[in-house]
């Protein structure tokens, strides 16, 4: 899913070189390069109840790790990003999440 | 009264046999009626019922999950827990109260429509969507895939 994507592909790494890669360093001022920017899914997809029972849905916010993705990479706004815990939370307790993996 | 709407989700070894669960069940109904409430529903199949549990419990690499619905007090969600506590054979078990969240997701619902029909109106349109108008906002789903490797260039 979306969310297992920026460990591998880590932004850092990979915008250095794209803005050397890009014509000119001149690009690099004023950003250089477009990033798209984040919303925050919940948000986005008009979801209000975040539920523990939701694997599905949770576990594109659980990196293979198990812990819970950042808000700075997942975009996620504080609002949900507390529901999102709490509902993590809950689905680690039954199993349905890994605590920890590995 | 102050009647509440519960969830409990338990979890049992995955080789209990079907007499175990309808066992417990039927121990849950009990004091659910001794009490005072309601079973709303009770589900352990499809999504619950057998499957994995994302980290093994007492050798465990699967649990047989039973969800159950109940409207009821406090006092009574607490015997259950305190009953499901002491029962050999479980592996979990969860109490969430469900209807304050509930309440709050809908009446974050209206609001959004409050304030779009609000918009719509504002804008010279009939406040509800008519049929055939097309999507609006909807389909930006392509933010998935390129969300996080900011590499895309300007030219």
């Amino acid at each position: 899913m979306a969310f297992g994507a920026p460990k591998r592909s880590g932004p850092g790494g990979a915008r250095g070189k794209d803005a050397k890669d890009a014509k000119g360093g001149d690009k690099r001022r004023g950003g250089g390069f477009f990033r798209r920017r984040k919303v925050c899914k919940f948000c986005a997809d008009k979801i209000d109840d975040i539920n523990y029972k939701d694997v599905k849905l949770l576990s594109g916010f659980v990196p293979e790790r198990g812990k819970v993705l950042p808000r700075r990479i997942s975009g996620t706004c504080a609002k949900h990003q507390r529901g999102l815990r709490v509902a993590i939370v809950r689905a680690r307790q039954l199993a349905l999440l890994p605590y920890a993996a590995d | 009264m102050s009647n509440r709407t519960y969830e409990l989700i338990y979890v049992l070894k995955p080789d209990a046999p079907e007499t175990e669960v309808a066992e417990l069940h039927k121990q849950v109904a009990d004091i659910v009626e001794r009490m005072g409430g309601v079973i709303d529903k009770t589900e352990n199949v499809a999504p619950w019922g057998r499957r994995r549990l994302a980290y093994e419990i007492g050798h465990h690499k699967e649990g047989f999950y039973v969800l159950e619905q109940i409207t009821g007090s406090a006092e009574l969600m607490k015997e259950i827990d305190r009953r499901l506590k002491v029962t050999e054979g479980l592996l979990r078990h969860l109490i969430v109260r469900v209807d304050e969240s509930s309440i709050k997701a809908e009446r974050m619902r209206a609001k959004r429509t409050e304030e779009s029909r609000r918009r719509r109106v504002a804008r010279g349109l009939p406040p509800d969507r008519q049929p055939g108008e097309g999507p609006q906002g909807e389909d930006n789903d392509d933010s998935g895939d390129m969300m996080f490797d900011g590499g895309e260039m300007e030219a």
